[in-house]
């Protein structure tokens, strides 16, 4: 027997499957026990199995690193599946559908009227100082006042089991396809499970992903020219940008392959010649997006494609100046925005987040920094944060002067006690922590990942879970207990 | 098809035929330096003429001597044509357009080229040297193998079809230039043997040697080597077969007008040609005119389409 559930330490967290020590949660008692009754030997065979399934199916993300410069690299997979009962993951699913349609609101408003601002729920002075503000934006309204089409927010949850949104990713959020690609490994190396539990699928994404793509066609045609455009094969999420386009059976594109013509429509060079694009699935940031209109010296863009974009001939998704939303400042107003958008109160909560530019906030992180967690409000990918309780005497002191010489430009949040989900450890399991982001797609309706995508930090005690920190990641089983 | 995948499936063909093609000169060349009597100095010289890269290799060496020609050849960073950089390229072409090629394709280029990179010195060692070479071009055959077992073969296979037999055109007009220039005119009675162990390796640098013998009963001559590899339309190597290849690839595509009249040009003179009458000098200047022939076409494939 190599699982043993006697002797699992949950310690201070929330579990994800086990409760305490030999009592797994309702929804994990089958899975627990049948890890149980794998021997080392097939635990082991599990392992490579699942390690061969990422290596044949190319599974890749791309690090950087002085020594080797940019390589590819496997990512690392926990072949123990996380749980969740299909009834909290309604009600969690409700709560982004609200959080998603409020943010698309607030950034349309803002790029317009700025009813917001000027009935003074959110201040005008955020806005002014936000990096992702494109002035370049404003008077235009895509398709059903929508920008960001494609949100992947991340979720926590805390020792008493609450989930938090911890942040909303507005710009390129990746991920999708380790998500999709996680659940045809675990259908390999696990099939006995697939029959024991009733789990929802995830496969229909990237139909889902074309379908909200096509609507967003400004020619209304039966198969619209939909492409993905890639900053190139250097780019950490190339595998992903390949996978979807491949998927979609849309073309994957380069900057270099489009052109805008002087009628201000995009097309795509061919050995056919010029062939015009009507919705382009953008994976490049805003600000290398079109060198006429922002960066100039931009190599990877398109001259113009902001031009064709306003003047209605193209889709881009997500729309251009989105980001405005994905600020972590922005962040802490966001249940004042489902109310005042929706009238509703916000179903999922904040992680309670202080704001440096308010004096008394920012006094109270200054003394308290040993203790907090900080971010840069335009940081993502884990980049450029300070995690309190981990950092040096030194590190507190850097920090202390980054926040008063820009304050707008940081946050603090408490640190969390992130739950924890059994990990295999050799042939054994211990907890590590772990998040959650699922992807939020917004058309004429607005639809979410069954799951998403668990990452988990696979060093003990770490809660750093960004695969190019050393995260891992697991396969999410959102499962219907319903009759059992 | 993207005219940037056009182009990349184009180069992988390239870059893939350039490195088996090369593997072979090293290796014929080894084999026949065996066999030459000590008084005929042919030496690696020649290999560094084929592939035109004098002014690269005498940047980094003064002597043209077995362990430098062939570094220079397999293992060389700072040559574009050596094997590993030419896998290098291939490899980078592959890499975007993964999503087009049979994913197999990709992972055996991806292993040759980091066998390339661990292994470039046992061609070094004239016992290990062999099994390097021999490696590399049963690789490079078995992708080949499975790009046309597995691979759609549509408007992007002919792209890398058309790059592999111009390649292929292009090594078979360098080889017959360098060598024949390096061989005596008339068969003098002393070394008419060794000429003809030349023209063998000449035959044999293209894999020819066989399926010359099969077609061509009589003893080795220049004449007959010249009229098989240029104009043989059933030897897969020759001029007249990769010309023939091209065209057909490219009356697959739309707008090949121009391109089909490039082929049909350098079809004609190569038609034209009477080998019996290739001396030197008409030789040399004829394969400058096939060679030139080859650029052509390649412009305007990339005017056309990329």
């Amino acid at each position: 027997m190599a699982i043993t559930w006697d002797n699992y330490d949950v310690g201070p967290f929330y579990d994800e499957l086990v409760i305490t020590a030999g009592e797994p949660r309702p929804y994990a008692k089958d899975l627990n026990e049948y890890l149980h009754n794998l021997s080392d030997a097939e635990v082991k065979e599990y392992k490579i199995a699942a390690d061969s399934a990422i290596k044949v199916m190319g599974i890749t993300f791309r690090v950087y690193n002085d020594e080797e410069g940019s390589i590819d690299r496997a990512w690392p997979f926990d072949i123990v599946p996380r749980l969740i009962p299909l009834s909290e993951w309604q009600h969690i699913e409700e709560g982004l559908v609200q959080r998603v349609k409020a943010l698309n609101m607030f950034i349309d408003d803002l790029y317009n009227e700025q009813r917001v601002i000027k009935d003074g729920v959110f201040p005008a002075d955020m806005l002014k100082k936000s990096k992702n503000f494109l002035p370049q934006c404003q008077g235009f309204s895509p398709k059903n006042g929508v920008w960001a089409h494609i949100c992947g927010s991340d979720l926590v949850r805390d020792q008493h089991g609450t989930v938090y949104v911890l942040e909303d990713n507005l710009r390129v959020p990746s991920g999708v396809s380790y998500m999709l690609e996680n659940r045809q490994v675990m259908k390999r190396v696990f099939p006995e499970m697939f029959e024991k539990y009733n789990i929802l699928p995830v496969d229909d994404y990237p139909s889902d992903l074309y379908d909200m793509l096509a609507e967003l066609s400004p020619r209304d045609i039966e198969e619209p020219e939909i492409v993905v455009l890639t900053p190139g094969i250097y780019n950490s999420a190339y595998f992903e940008h390949a996978y979807l386009a491949q998927q979609m059976g849309a073309e994957l594109v380069v900057g270099s392959d489009l052109v805008v013509e002087d009628d201000d429509c995009v097309y795509m060079r061919t050995i056919h010649g010029l062939s015009r694009v009507d919705v382009i699935y953008r994976r490049i940031d805003d600000a290398f997006l079109d060198p006429e209109a922002f960066n100039p010296e931009s190599a990877l863009g398109v001259p113009g494609v902001m031009r064709a974009w306003k003047a209605g001939n193209v889709a881009l998704a997500n729309a251009p100046g989105s980001g405005v939303a994905d600020d972590k400042v922005v962040y802490s107003y966001v249940p004042q925005l489902i109310e005042y958008y929706l009238k509703e109160e916000a179903i999922l909560p904040n992680v309670p987040t202080y704001r440096c530019i308010n004096d008394s906030e920012r006094e109270y992180v200054l003394d308290n920094i040993e203790k907090m967690v900080v971010k840069p409000a335009n940081e993502s990918g884990g980049y450029g944060m300070l995690i309190g309780p981990h950092a040096s005497k030194k590190e507190h002191d850097e920090f202390r002067q980054l926040i008063q010489s820009d304050p707008r430009n940081y946050v603090a949040q408490p640190m969390l006690l992130l739950s924890t989900a059994p990990t295999m450890v050799d042939t054994a399991v211990e907890g590590r922590h772990l998040d959650l982001r699922p992807f939020i797609l917004s058309g004429e309706e607005v639809k979410v990942t069954m799951g998403g995508l668990t990452r988990v930090a696979m060093v003990k005690g770490s809660t750093v879970v960004n695969s190019s920190q050393g995260g891992g990641s697991k396969d999410t089983w959102i499962v219907d207990m319903e009759g059992q | 098809m993207l005219s940037r995948v056009a182009n990349n499936l184009c180069w992988l063909g390239r870059y893939l035929e350039r490195t088996e093609n090369t593997a072979r000169l090293i290796s014929v060349n080894a084999n026949l330096l065996l066999d030459l009597p000590k008084v005929i100095v042919l030496g690696w010289e020649p290999i560094v003429e084929i592939v035109s890269g004098h002014d690269e290799f005498y940047a980094l060496h003064d002597k043209a001597d077995e362990k430098s020609v062939i570094h220079f050849m397999v293992s060389e960073e700072a040559y574009p044509g050596s094997i590993l950089k030419s896998l290098e390229f291939a490899r980078e072409n592959a890499r975007t357009i993964r999503e087009i090629i049979p994913r197999e394709v990709w992972e055996q280029i991806n292993e040759l080229y980091l066998f390339a990179k661990e292994n470039g010195h046992k061609s070094l060692q004239r016992r290990s040297r062999y099994e390097f070479l021999t490696e590399i071009i049963e690789s490079i055959q078995k992708i080949t193998g499975i790009l046309s077992g597995t691979m759609t073969h549509d408007e992007g296979y002919q792209f890398l079809r058309i790059g592999r037999n111009l390649e292929r055109a292009d090594m078979t007009t360098r080889i017959i230039d360098v060598r024949s220039a390096s061989l005596l005119q008339e068969t003098e009675t002393e070394q008419a043997a060794f000429e003809n162990l030349q023209w063998m390796s000449v035959l044999k640098s293209l894999t020819a040697y066989q399926m010359y013998r099969r077609e061509v009963r009589l003893r080795i001559r220049r004449p007959d080597v010249l009229k098989f590899l240029l104009l043989e339309e059933k030897f897969p190597r020759s001029l007249s077969h990769t010309f023939g290849q091209v065209k057909h690839c490219v009356q697959a595509l739309p707008n090949s007008a121009n391109v089909v009249a490039a082929i049909g040009a350098v079809e004609a003179q190569l038609h034209n040609a009477n080998p019996q009458r290739l001396i030197q000098d008409k030789l040399h200047e004829f394969i400058d005119d096939m060679q030139f022939g080859i650029i052509e076409v390649f412009n305007q494939l990339e005017q056309t389409y990329f």
